[in-house]
C-alpha cells in the first residue's frame, strides 16, 4: 500500500481493509438432526489464499468444505463466492472443485478420460480437452500414464490424477479434503511443497482440511482451528503457534506445558505470578491481565531449558527430577517431575551424541524460560 | 524333496467335482445317449438298451445302434426351430422388462436408509416362502376374465369388457417378470450397495447434473449387476415351462412346454432329449460370456 512503500511486501489480504473477501460464511449454521456441525460461523477467506482448516474429527470442518461444495446447504446463514449467495446452488453449477480423500477417481476411466471429465462436462470441443488435458498431465508429472485405470496407479499417482481432475477447470476455489491423508511420511513432505508452490504458480484459492497440524503449519497462510462446530483462532501459522489465544489451540498446535498461576502484580507489562506452590514468575507479556485473576501460562517445551546448573540471569527457573527422555533422534524430550508432582516438558536439540549427554534419568535438573516465552492463556 | 501329495486338499477339490459328475456329467450322458437312441414300443420306450450279458458283442451292437435321428428330426419339423426361437424372444424381452421393473427397485433399495434396507430386502425375499406353483397359480386368478385384475379395472369403470390376459404371452411375461424379479434385484443391489457414494459427488462436483451423474458413473459402475441379473433371469426363463403351461395357453410355444409334450404326449424320448441337449448347447455360450465377466470383474476388484 502507498503508505509504507519500504515495507517488504507480505500477503496479508485479510488486514487490508479494501480488499474484497472471495468467500464469505456470513452466521452459517449446519444442524444435521440435533446435532450441531456448525454454530453461527462468519469467516472470510481471500484470493490466492492457502486456507487451512485444522481440528479434530468431528469439529465441522469437513461440513464447511461440503457446504462450499455444494453437497450440504447450511440451515442458516448466507454463503458468498464473490459477492454472491450460492447458498443454494447446485454443487454442478458451482466455480468450485474438490480434491476428495479417497480421491475418488472413476475406476471405468482412464487417467485421460478422468482429467478431462469436467472439461468434458462444459461441453469443450476435443482439441481444448485434449490440450488442457495434456497441460495438467504435464503439471502433475504423469504423461507416461494417460491411458492407465486408476487401479493400475500407486497410491501417489492416483493422489496426482485427483489433483489434477480438480484442477483441469480452473475452479475459482479448490478444495482439498484430507488431500496427503493416505501417502506415507515422506511424499506427504514432498507432495505438500509441491502444492504450495502450485498454488503459487496457477495463483488460486486453496481450501485445505486436515487434522494434521504440521500440514497446516507448513502450507497455510492463515489456519482456522475449529472445535464443535465453532472457530476457536483464526491466525496465520505463526501466530497460532507463538499466540495462540487459548489452551485447546495450543494444546491442539504442537506440545506444550501449561501452569496455572494467579496474577500477583504488575509493573507495566512485567507481571508477577504464582502457581499453586507457591513459585514466583515473572512475564512480559502485551497482554492486558488483572490482578488477582487466575490465568494458564502455557510454555512451548523447546522454550524450556533443562539444565544441572541453576540458570543465572533474568530467567523463570524451577527444580525437578528427571522422569523420562524420550529420544526422537534430532531432539531428546525431558519429562521433569516437578516436588508437585506435576510434569514439566522441555524439547533440547541433540547438539552431542547421545552418550556423551550430562543428563540422564533420576538427575535433578532446573527448568528455566526467558521472561518473555510464556503466553499467558485467560481460557 | 518330493512333496508329500496332500489327501486333504484332494478330497476337499474333489467334493464339488465328485458332486457335478454325480447329479449333472452323468445324467447329462444319460440324456446324450437316450437322444441317440430311437423309439420303440417299450420299457423304458426306446432301443437300444445295453446289455452288458452278451459281453462285448453287446457292447458294440449297442453302439453301431445310436444315430443322430433325432436331431435330424429337430432340423426337419419347423414345431422346434420356432419354440427356440420363441423361447429366445420371451426370454429376451422379459429380462429386459425385469431390468426396466429390477433397476430402480434395486437402486432405491441401495438408496434407502440402512433402518430401512433389512426389511425392503424382506420384502424382496418373501416371495420365496411360497411354492412357486402356487405363486404363478394365483396369477391365473388374478389374470382371468372374471379375476381380480378385470373386476378391479371395470369396478372403477377403466374398462367395460374384461381384458383378455390370460394365455396370451403378456401373461408369460407378467409371470416371468414377477416370478425372476428378485434374481435380478439381489445381484444389482448389492453391486449398487457397494458403490462409492463420493463418486457420485465427484461427477457432481465436475459439473454433471444428478440424471448425468447417473448415467456417466452409476450405471456403467453397476454393470457387472446389470449383467449378473439379467443372466440369472434370461438363463432359466430360456427353459420355463411351468409359467407358459399355466398362463400362456396354447398359442405360446416355448422350448420347455414342446420337450413336456414330446416327453408325456407323444412318449418320444429320443426326441425330448434331444431338445434337452440342445437347449443346454444353446445355454452354454451365454453361461460361459457370464463367467468371463464375472471373472474379469473380480480382477478389477483386486
Amino acid at each position: 500500500m502507498a503508505d509504507a512503500p519500504e515495507q517488504r511486501k507480505v500477503f496479508a489480504p485479510w488486514l487490508d481493509t479494501t480488499q474484497k473477501p472471495l468467500i464469505r460464511f456470513e452466521n452459517v449454521t449446519k444442524r444435521f438432526g440435533d446435532y450441531t456441525a456448525l454454530d453461527n460461523l462468519t469467516l472470510d477467506i481471500y484470493e490466492r489464499e492457502f486456507f487451512a482448516l485444522l481440528g479434530p474429527s468431528g469439529c465441522g470442518k469437513t461440513t464447511m468444505l461440503r457446504l462450499l461444495a455444494g453437497f450440504e446447504t447450511p440451515t442458516s446463514g448466507r454463503i458468498l463466492i464473490g459477492g454472491e449467495d450460492i447458498s443454494h446452488v447446485p454443487p454442478n453449477k458451482r466455480p468450485v472443485n474438490m480434491m476428495f480423500q479417497s480421491y475418488a477417481l472413476f475406476p471405468h476411466m482412464t487417467v485421460e478420460k478422468n482429467i478431462g471429465f469436467g472439461l468434458k462436462q462444459e461441453g469443450q470441443s476435443a482439441e481444448a480437452i485434449n490440450e488442457r488435458v495434456k497441460e495438467m498431465l504435464a503439471l502433475v508429472q504423469l504423461e507416461p500414464f494417460a491411458q492407465r485405470k486408476p487401479h493400475q496407479l500407486s497410491g501417489g499417482q492416483r493422489q496426482r490424477v485427483a489433483l489434477a481432475r480438480s484442477l483441469a477447470k480452473r475452479p475459482t476455489l479448490l478444495l482439498l479434503d484430507e488431500p496427503l491423508g493416505a501417502l506415507d511420511k515422506k511424499l506427504r513432505e514432498k507432495t505438500q511443497f509441491e502444492l504450495m508452490t502450485l498454488q503459487e504458480k496457477l495463483g488460486m484459492t486453496f481450501m485445505i482440511v486436515t487434522h494434521d497440524q504440521e500440514e497446516a503449519m507448513t502450507m497455510a497462510s492463515r489456519i482456522a482451528v475449529m472445535d464443535k462446530g465453532v472457530v476457536m483462532q483464526l491466525d496465520t501459522p505463526s501466530d497460532i503457534y507463538e499466540a495462540p489465544n487459548s489452551r485447546y489451540v495450543a494444546d491442539f498446535i504442537g506440545n506444550v506445558n501449561f501452569i496455572e498461576c494467579t496474577v500477583i502484580s504488575h509493573n507495566g507489562q512485567e507481571y508477577q505470578l504464582k502457581d499453586k506452590q507457591g513459585n514466583q514468575f515473572r512475564l512480559i507479556s502485551e497482554v492486558q491481565l488483572e490482578t488477582g485473576s487466575t490465568i494458564w501460562l502455557a510454555v512451548r517445551p523447546e522454550k524450556v531449558i533443562v539444565s544441572k546448573e541453576q540458570p543465572q540471569g533474568d530467567v523463570n527457573a524451577v527444580q525437578g527430577i528427571v522422569w523420562d527422555i524420550a529420544y526422537s533422534g534430532d531432539t531428546s524430550t525431558y519429562h521433569v517431575r516437578l516436588p508437585d508432582g506435576t510434569t514439566l516438558k522441555s524439547e533440547m536439540a541433540n547438539l552431542r551424541r547421545v552418550r556423551n549427554r550430562p543428563i540422564t534419568w533420576e538427575d535433578t535438573v532446573w527448568l528455566s524460560w526467558s521472561l518473555t516465552a510464556a503466553v499467558p492463556l485467560k481460557r | 524333496m518330493q512333496r508329500q501329495f496332500d489327501w486333504g486338499r484332494f478330497l476337499l477339490i474333489a467334493i464339488p467335482f465328485l458332486w457335478l459328475l454325480i447329479f449333472f456329467l452323468l445324467p447329462f450322458a444319460i440324456v446324450v445317449k437316450i437322444s441317440l437312441s430311437d423309439t420303440a414300443n417299450a420299457l423304458p420306450p426306446y432301443v437300444p438298451t445295453l446289455n452288458l450279458s452278451e459281453g462285448w458283442s453287446g457292447i458294440t451292437s449297442f453302439f453301431s445302434q445310436l444315430d443322430l435321428e433325432s436331431f435330424a428330426w429337430l432340423l426337419d419339423d419347423k414345431i422346434y426351430f420356432l419354440s427356440y426361437l420363441n423361447s429366445l424372444k420371451i426370454a429376451f424381452i422379459s429380462t429386459l422388462l425385469t431390468l426396466l421393473i429390477g433397476y430402480p427397485m434395486a437402486y432405491g433399495l441401495a438408496k434407502a436408509p440402512q433402518r430401512w434396507r433389512t426389511v425392503l430386502l424382506m420384502l424382496v425375499i418373501l416371495p420365496f416362502w411360497t411354492s412357486f406353483l402356487i405363486r404363478v397359480y394365483a396369477w391365473i386368478g388374478i389374470l382371468k376374465p372374471e379375476g381380480l385384475l378385470n373386476m378391479g379395472l371395470m369396478s372403477i369403470g377403466l374398462i367395460d369388457q374384461p381384458l383378455a390376459i390370460i394365455n396370451t404371452p403378456t401373461a408369460v411375461y407378467i409371470g416371468i417378470v414377477y416370478s425372476y424379479l428378485p434374481f435380478l434385484v439381489l445381484p444389482l443391489y448389492a453391486t449398487l450397495e457397494k458403490l462409492d457414494q463420493t463418486l457420485i459427488e465427484a461427477a457432481l462436483d465436475l459439473g454433471c447434473s444428478p440424471i448425468q451423474a447417473f448415467w456417466k458413473v452409476t450405471f456403467p459402475l453397476s454393470l457387472p449387476g446389470v449383467v449378473a441379473g439379467c443372466f440369472l433371469v434370461f438363463i432359466p426363463a430360456m427353459g420355463e415351462f411351468v409359467i407358459p403351461d399355466l398362463l400362456g395357453g396354447s398359442d405360446t410355444i416355448m422350448i420347455g412346454k414342446t420337450l413336456w409334450s414330446e416327453f408325456f404326449g407323444n412318449r418320444d424320448w429320443p426326441v425330448a432329449s434331444a431338445v434337452a441337449v440342445v437347449l443346454l448347447l444353446s445355454l452354454v455360450v451365454p453361461i460361459v460370456i457370464f463367467q468371463r465377466i464375472q471373472e474379469r470383474q473380480r480382477e478389477a476388484e483386486a
